[in-house]
């Protein structure tokens, strides 16, 4: 079968973020990109299908700016075969990323749709949701263990209270958690090989997709700053000011 | 114009996230009702009917939403939609499955896991972990919203009287079905909802070793959870996991053991009002958190601290 793995180039997760002063946003310029975590562990699923023989084709997709191109390379190395890039500015939003996944879904004809669950920037947990509705296909989300059963998928997730695992039919789209998988480490020889793959770029009109955002965001501020704490040098100390001055246990 | 809340439920009784999520949708300013779909969910349909804040009650009693199957509970929402101008959910794993549907089959924008809000149109929601807050408008004709619990202190529980309508129910998408669940069973309070959580990290080498952890919540009444390498590790079941993408829990006082403060942890607990952190390491990013700081090994502190404590 055929699988699409979108992934999305996203602030590294070790980047302490900054706020900008004018209140615009978060500080981007010259800090490290990567690829969001959740989504590559999708990528990594993904290219795991197709080494158990159950894939046959891994065609990955980004939207986003030129630098995505980076990103696709790095899904290229990690083993899937095409990527394709949709050239769009940096501000789309979820409902839009999923009308584009939606019209490359129906081009592409995959049995699989796989991405993170989330974006760690924007922390939105929606376009897999949203992709599956708009095809009209289900949905297994936070996925910690995807298993081919007759005709679809059996997809363990984690929920809130434990895990909880459900049968979906194929054609679906799968979210991944954390302990999908670990993905493996890319290597020279395979970013190498990665350069020669194919990666095509097209145009949301092309598409015809409006990716226009929805949400305006007026203001992006800090959270309000936590007071400084101090060092307690023993437990008799500790258990004092708790009963004392913080006044949280009898 | 009327807001609809999505209650989380389990058939028999309402989650406390449905509650959170009443008080959320009372700050729009506009009357509440509160859709109950199950199966042999009347109890749950009962107990929300006694929210304070809620008008009406709408519930759908049928074999399509035994379980909260995302493509059945969607469908439904949106079958209902056209009535409400505010369509929310709680930003749990239950919430965050299915409202997104909705919202993309209505082609609007959803807003996720809010902390506030400013207008009708206008909600405030944590981005990058939680290092910035983003105040986001939305232009679409039903706002689509997931609200973080933590953020909104419950409705009152008693005291409503609200009128309980069945609303006509939909079918069976049949593309997926229930297998099976696998959920921890506690005698502690669940962690979003706990006064005190005792929490373990990597530092605690073992899941055996949780258990210094478990005497010190048993003698505090509190809920335990866990770092994600804690739950990497095997040390604990996942759903202990606090942090960016585990659960997010605010509680009176959050006790830190063996856990280095990692930004996608402190992104899950750092509203917490008072926060121990005991670790080995006085370089740990915790203790700039913390507002008091232990540096100890826990193995020997933490059953000093259980025996020092009344109760």
């Amino acid at each position: 079968m055929k699988v699409l793995v979108a992934v999305k180039r996203v602030v590294d997760f070790n980047v302490k973020v900054r706020v900008k002063a004018d209140g615009t946003g978060v500080e981007t310029a010259n800090v490290k990109m990567s690829m969001n975590p959740f989504d590559e562990i999708a990528v990594e699923e993904a290219v795991r299908l197709k080494e158990a023989g159950a894939a046959s084709e891994i065609v990955v997709v980004s939207i986003g700016p030129a630098q995505s191109q980076e990103t696709l390379r790095t899904a290229l190395a990690i083993g899937a075969d095409r990527a394709i890039l949709v050239d769009a500015s940096a501000d789309v939003q979820p409902l839009g990323v999923a009308k584009a996944l939606a019209q490359l879904a129906r081009k592409e004809a995959p049995q699989m749709v796989i991405l993170g669950k989330q974006a760690i920037d924007d922390d939105c947990n929606q376009t897999g949701q949203m992709l599956a509705a708009l095809l009209g296909w289900p949905q297994a989300t936070f996925a910690s263990k995807v298993k081919l059963a007759s005709g679809g998928l059996e997809v363990t997730r984690e929920v809130d209270g434990g895990l909880e695992t459900v049968a979906v039919k194929l054609p679906a789209v799968v979210t991944t958690d954390l302990r999908l998988n670990e993905p493996r480490y890319v290597t020279l020889p395979n970013i190498m090989k990665a350069k020669k793959k194919t990666l095509d770029v097209v145009k949301p009109q092309d598409l015809g997709v409006d990716l226009a955002p929805r949400l305006k965001t007026l203001k992006v501020v800090e959270p309000s700053k936590r007071k400084a704490g101090a060092l307690v040098k023993s437990v008799e100390e500790l258990v004092a000011k708790l009963r004392n001055e913080a006044k949280v246990i009898p | 114009m009327t807001t609809l809340v999505v209650a989380e439920h389990d058939n028999a009784t309402l989650k406390a996230s449905t509650l959170n999520t009443v008080a959320a949708a009372a700050k729009i300013g506009q009357p509440v009702h509160v859709l109950v779909a199950g199966h042999a969910c009347a109890p749950a349909a009962q107990a929300a009917g006694k929210i304070q804040g809620v008008d009406k009650v709408r519930v759908v009693d049928a074999p399509p939403y035994a379980h909260p199957l995302a493509e059945n509970l969607a469908a439904l929402v949106v079958s209902m939609a056209n009535a409400y101008s505010h369509i929310m959910a709680p930003a749990t794993t239950f919430g965050k499955n299915f409202l997104p549907r909705v919202a993309a089959l209505l082609d609007v924008a959803q807003v996720s896991d809010i902390v506030g809000v400013e207008s009708p149109d206008t909600f405030v929601r944590p981005i990058y972990a939680g290092n910035a807050l983003a105040t986001v408008q939305s232009g679409d004709r039903i706002k689509v919203i997931t609200v973080r619990t933590t953020a909104f202190e419950a409705a009152v529980a008693d005291g409503g009287s609200a009128p309980v309508e069945a609303a006509e129910a939909g079918t069976d998408a049949g593309v997926s079905c229930f297998v099976k669940q696998e959920l921890t069973k506690s005698a502690r309070p669940e962690l979003t909802a706990a006064r005190i959580i005792v929490s373990g990290g990597r530092g605690m080498g073992s899941g055996e070793n949780f258990k210094l952890l478990e005497a010190l919540a048993d003698k505090l009444g509190a809920a335990v959870g866990a770092s994600r390498a804690a739950v990497d590790s095997g040390f604990v079941p996942n759903d202990y996991q606090v942090g960016q993408t585990g659960k997010v829990v605010a509680p009176e006082l959050y006790i830190a053991v063996g856990i280095s403060g990692a930004i996608q942890h402190l992104a899950g607990m750092k509203d917490s009002k008072v926060i121990v952190a005991i670790n080995k390491d006085a370089e740990a990013p915790i203790f700039q958190v913390a507002d008091y700081g232990l540096v100890a090994d826990l193995f020997q502190v933490v059953p000093e601290l259980t025996a020092k404590l009344n109760g």
